[in-house]
């Protein structure tokens, strides 16, 4: 049963009584639907809540206040870029002329959306080095399927059907195997070389006429530049593949590194990542995706355009035959790209640089802070982010890395990303990026010494962290084994949760 | 930077306990012959000058019209209690919720809007989201050749346009077939999804069907014999999708109870802004047997150490950063936010409003039937439709041009998304919901009216170069829509 005197409520089925709530919408006549055969009309339900104003903000306010959130404190979990989501960006993406505007209205109607959206692939284009941007992907790893669909459209436009294979780096992102697979490829996972680089000679040994692209993120998911990227760059183009960027990371490099200059064919953007867009507590986000001269062809259709005079269009049918198609249904997530442009416009060139310059100094001086607390497997300097381990720790005290993050929930912060790269044991993935002010970064690194100091002295008291969140540790194996997806019915009581 | 906290001071202090002198030397792994050419933006601006600009260039779309458009995005009045609560920094500054017991409050609304969708399906298994209706749909498709280990699916004519073309290309890429099913030509079932061809088409021994995929109400509006090609599609081993659009679940049998085993579509209408496409709300739902080949996110109930009731991501084995190559889909976030947004409006709304908001929007179509009809736009197919149809009007791109500068945007020419379908070229497909009024009506009724009339006068012989008879009846239509006539043209 519940405790008393938790935090914790009861769900909104729990809430529901027959006759509350209403008086939001007007009646509609009483024949309304008659003229619409009864075999194509529910006779059942739909049984949804029924809840008071008054009780239901209650009822989300406080689940709110269950929430660990970039508004409520310093949140390193790395890869995912947790800067501040700037209060403007959500005033603009609210405004009328943006939040009404219908996805068919005729361009004639959307001319600010349209020079919105076609200013920001332009920002976006010169930040990547690349020719040109779609806004259209949804989110990262539906970028990352375009431009991986991108890739398998300009091989066979050349009449090259034998480029099956993409190469990446064993440190990548699941999401970057998964792609290759939805876009019928198999992936080749290249072990890093002990600096926890690019092994040059594992990619060489794989790269010939049936590799199709590589996929690398830089800086790599171990917070690395990846030094030996041009010779990398030099190699695939020699075998005829392509380079794929997956940009995650991109908040390392703005301004210092052009992944298009440089010779990588194409990239995404996790503008949720880089450009502050909020995670949403795990969406919405949007994956713009960057490509160089060779693949403009095949862009996801319809792209925005300007007109010799000035006026912006989008791409007519059978505009450009040769694109992969449509990614989504409508334009993009033009709300979440309002925020990106924002963003981008408030700092310009020097804010961005400036952006790229802080992130890298406040991993590195965490870096340099936690050095003799934790393993820090890699000693030369990190871009935006970095990876301890905790395997010395385990083995001197039994103490996992788990335990260490769970306590970490009690000094008042959200744990790094854990056991990810998968290559690095014990791994914690730190990522403060620039938008957390130096005590801040301290405090942090005086709650890691403190746990370090527990792990030794009262290990137990790690065993069981978290000790202060709402919940503790929960059972995930019967999550999984006996998986209870949906509430059925309104019971209108409190319900005693499963056994 | 607008947003950064470090003073010179703090830098030189993280500086020194890196022991570099620069933070160039923090970029030294970039090889000199990597390193980016100048960074070309435009110069950064303030708060005030950027809340200006955007002011503007947000006033550059028009949002004013009256207006009639649906095609798969719909206007609906959202209870302000529910952007309200989105602007909780709590909500829409967390991540995915890795962590649960720190994420309780994320985990518990994504369990309840699968509960919610699930009731409006009848499902038993809801993801968390997807992006949209359109990548939801190709999702839904890829799964019935999962599950059924064939490679073929039939997708009706009947599904909105965008939805194919998504379906189209995620197929391309897993090298899978994808079919049309055609809709009836004419007579009673025009317009909807011709049940003998998809016989025929599943009747195919050499080439079996994973999955039919049918549209509830079509793209046109109509209804479909769901039930009748559910038990085609069985009878040929094949799965059934089912595409709803959510509001009209409130009174249109719901997925379930006509044998689909998967349903997909688009929550926009659940409280979520039109905003020019995006970010929307992508429903995915299936029958408890198919769990394990759903893709995206699953919350589910347990308990914590305490015995405490709690939520958490679960099954996650199917997910993209465990199994790698062999992930359901390389899916990673979903659309917590706008799942969050839908969760609230219907609890708001209750499903009373529900019920509601769908039978209000029939009404007000029902009256936007008949005066359209009675302008000379009568409906293009016979058979019933909920709250969005097509009429027929001769030259509709043309007149619907013509309206907008008189205010209206008339739905939308389908020969715009459909320019391949002869017998859409002269059709508008129009819509209406709770929030049309009977004025929005007669206005576009007037205004159509006139147009009409005009494009006859001028399809006569000997009158084509006359332009007289336009401006005289013109006015008449410009008053009622309060709009100069050629606005929307000087726009240009």
């Amino acid at each position: 049963m519940t405790a008393a005197g938790d935090r914790l409520g009861p769900t909104l089925f729990e809430r529901s009584r027959p006759g509350r709530g209403g008086g939001k919408i007007p009646h509609p006549p009483k024949d309304a639907l008659s003229r619409i055969p009864a075999d194509h009309l529910r006779t059942d339900g739909p049984h949804l809540p029924e809840v008071a104003e008054p009780e239901l903000t209650r009822h989300y306010v406080n689940l709110s206040q269950l929430n660990y959130a970039l508004d409520t404190g310093f949140y390193p979990l790395g890869s995912c870029t947790m800067k501040f989501n700037p209060k403007v960006n959500e005033w603009a993406a609210r405004l009328p002329g943006f939040a009404d505007l219908h996805p068919f209205a005729p361009d004639e109607l959307a001319q600010g959306t349209l020079q919105l959206l076609w200013e920001l692939e332009q920002a976006l284009a010169e930040i990547g080095g690349m020719r040109a941007v779609t806004l259209q992907p949804a989110a990262g790893a539906q970028g990352e399927l375009t431009g991986i669909l991108m890739v398998r459209a300009y091989h066979r436009a050349r009449g090259d059907f034998g480029r099956t294979e993409v190469l990446v780096p064993d440190s990548a992102h699941g999401t970057n195997p998964a792609t290759a697979s939805m876009a019928g490829f198999r992936t080749i996972e290249i072990p890093a070389a002990a600096d926890g680089g690019i092994d040059l000679d594992g990619f060489r040994a794989h790269l010939g006429p049936t590799t199709a692209a590589v996929m690398i993120t830089n800086p790599s998911t171990l917070g690395l530049f990846e030094s030996r990227i041009g010779e990398l760059l030099e190699a695939v183009h020699a075998a005829g593949a392509l380079a794929y960027m997956d940009g995650a990371n991109l908040n390392a490099i703005m301004g210092r590194f052009k992944p298009g200059e440089a010779g990588f064919d194409l990239m995404h953007i996790n503008v949720h990542k880089t450009f502050s867009t909020p995670h949403g507590g795990g969406g919405p986000g949007a994956g713009p995706v960057g490509v160089g001269e060779k693949l403009l062809p095949f862009l996801p259709w319809p792209r925005v355009l300007r007109e010799p005079d000035g006026t912006f269009r989008t791409e007519r049918p059978g505009e450009r035959p040769q694109s992969i198609g449509r990614m989504r249904a409508f334009a993009g997530s033009t709300g979440v790209l309002v925020r990106a442009y924002a963003y981008i416009r408030a700092h310009g060139a020097a804010g961005l640089r400036e952006v790229s310059d802080d992130a890298v100094l406040a991993a590195n001086y965490l870096k340099a802070r936690l050095a003799g607390v934790l393993d820090i497997p890699f000693s030369r300097h990190c871009m935006h982010e970095f990876v301890a381990s905790g395997a010395t720790l385990k083995a001197q005290t039994g103490i996992r890395t788990l335990d260490v993050a769970k306590r970490l929930i009690d000094y008042g912060y959200h744990p790094p990303t854990i056991y990810f790269p998968l290559t690095v044991e014990e791994a914690l993935l730190i990522e403060p990026t620039e938008t957390e002010a130096l005590e801040t970064l301290d405090a942090f690194v005086a709650a890691l010494r403190a746990i370090v100091d527990e792990a030794h002295n009262d290990p137990e008291l790690l065993h069981s962290a978290p000790h202060s969140s709402p919940v503790r540790r929960l059972d995930e194996t019967t999550a999984a084994r006996q998986p209870n997806l949906r509430w059925r019915g309104m019971t209108g009581e409190q319900t005693p949760c499963p056994d | 930077m607008p947003y950064g906290p470090h003073t010179p001071e703090d830098r030189a202090a993280m500086l020194g306990a890196i022991g570099v002198a620069s933070v160039d030397e923090l970029f030294a792994d970039i090889p000199a012959a990597l390193r980016a050419s100048e960074l070309r933006l435009p110069p950064p601006e303030t708060e005030a000058e950027l809340a200006d600009r955007l002011r503007r260039l947000a006033g550059r779309n028009r949002v004013d019209l009256v207006s009639f458009l649906g095609a798969g995005a719909y206007r609906h009045f959202v209870p302000a209690v529910v952007d309200q609560l989105l602007l909780r920094g709590e909500f829409y500054t967390a991540y995915t919720p890795y962590q649960p017991e720190i994420s309780q409050g994320t985990l518990q609304t994504i369990y309840e809007y699968q509960s919610m969708m699930g009731e409006l399906t009848g499902m038993d298994v809801v993801s968390a989201s997807h992006y949209d209706g359109a990548t939801a749909t190709a999702e839904g498709a890829l799964m019935t050749c999962r599950a059924t280990h064939r490679e073929r699916v039939l997708v009706s004519r009947g599904v909105h346009p965008h939805y194919r073309q998504t379906l189209c290309t995620y197929f391309g890429g897993a090298d899978l077939v994808a079919e049309e099913i055609p809709l009836v030509a004419d007579g009673p079932a025009a317009g909807t999804i011709d049940m003998a061809v998809l016989e025929r088409m599943l009747a195919d021994p050499d080439r079996p069907v994973a999955g039919v995929v049918v549209a509830n109400p079509n793209f046109l509006g109509l209804l479909e014999p769901m039930a009748q090609a559910g038990r085609l599609a069985h009878a040929a081993g094949a799965l059934f999708v089912s595409v709803v659009e959510p509001v009209s679940l409130a009174v249109l049998a719901a997925p379930a109870s006509y044998g689909a085993e998967i349903a997909c579509g688009e929550g926009q209408p659940l409280g979520i802004p039109l905003a020019y496409g995006g970010p929307y709300l992508g429903i995915l739902a299936c029958r408890e047997a198919l769990v394990r080949q759903i893709p995206g996110r699953l919350v589910g109930m347990t308990t914590d150490v305490d015995g405490r009731r709690a939520f958490v991501m679960t099954l996650r084995a199917r997910e993209q950063d465990i199994r790698r190559e062999k992930a359901s889909s390389n899916i990673c976030t979903n659309q917590a936010l706008c799942a969050l947004a839908a969760s609230i409006y219907m609890a708001a709304i209750g499903p009373h409003g529900l019920r509601d908001v769908a039978a209000l929007g029939a009404a007000r179509a029902a009256e936007l039937e008949r005066a359209l009809a009675e302008s000379g736009a009568p409906r293009l197919h016979p058979g019933p439709y909920l709250n969005e149809f097509a009429v027929r009007v001769p030259n509709a791109p043309e007149v619907h041009r013509r309206l907008l500068a008189r205010g209206v945007l008339a739905g939308l020419a389908l020969a715009e998304v459909e320019p391949d379908d002869p017998s859409l070229a002269d059709a508008l497909l129009v819509c209406a919901t709770e929030v049309t009024t009977a004025d929005e009506i007669e206005v576009f009724a007037w205004a159509l009216r006139d147009e009409i009339e005009q494009g006859r006068q001028l399809s006569l012989p000997g009158l084509a170069d006359s332009r007289g008879g336009r401006a005289e009846s013109g006015g008449r239509a410009e008053t009622a829509g309060g709009h100069a006539r050629h606005a929307i043209g000087d726009a240009r």
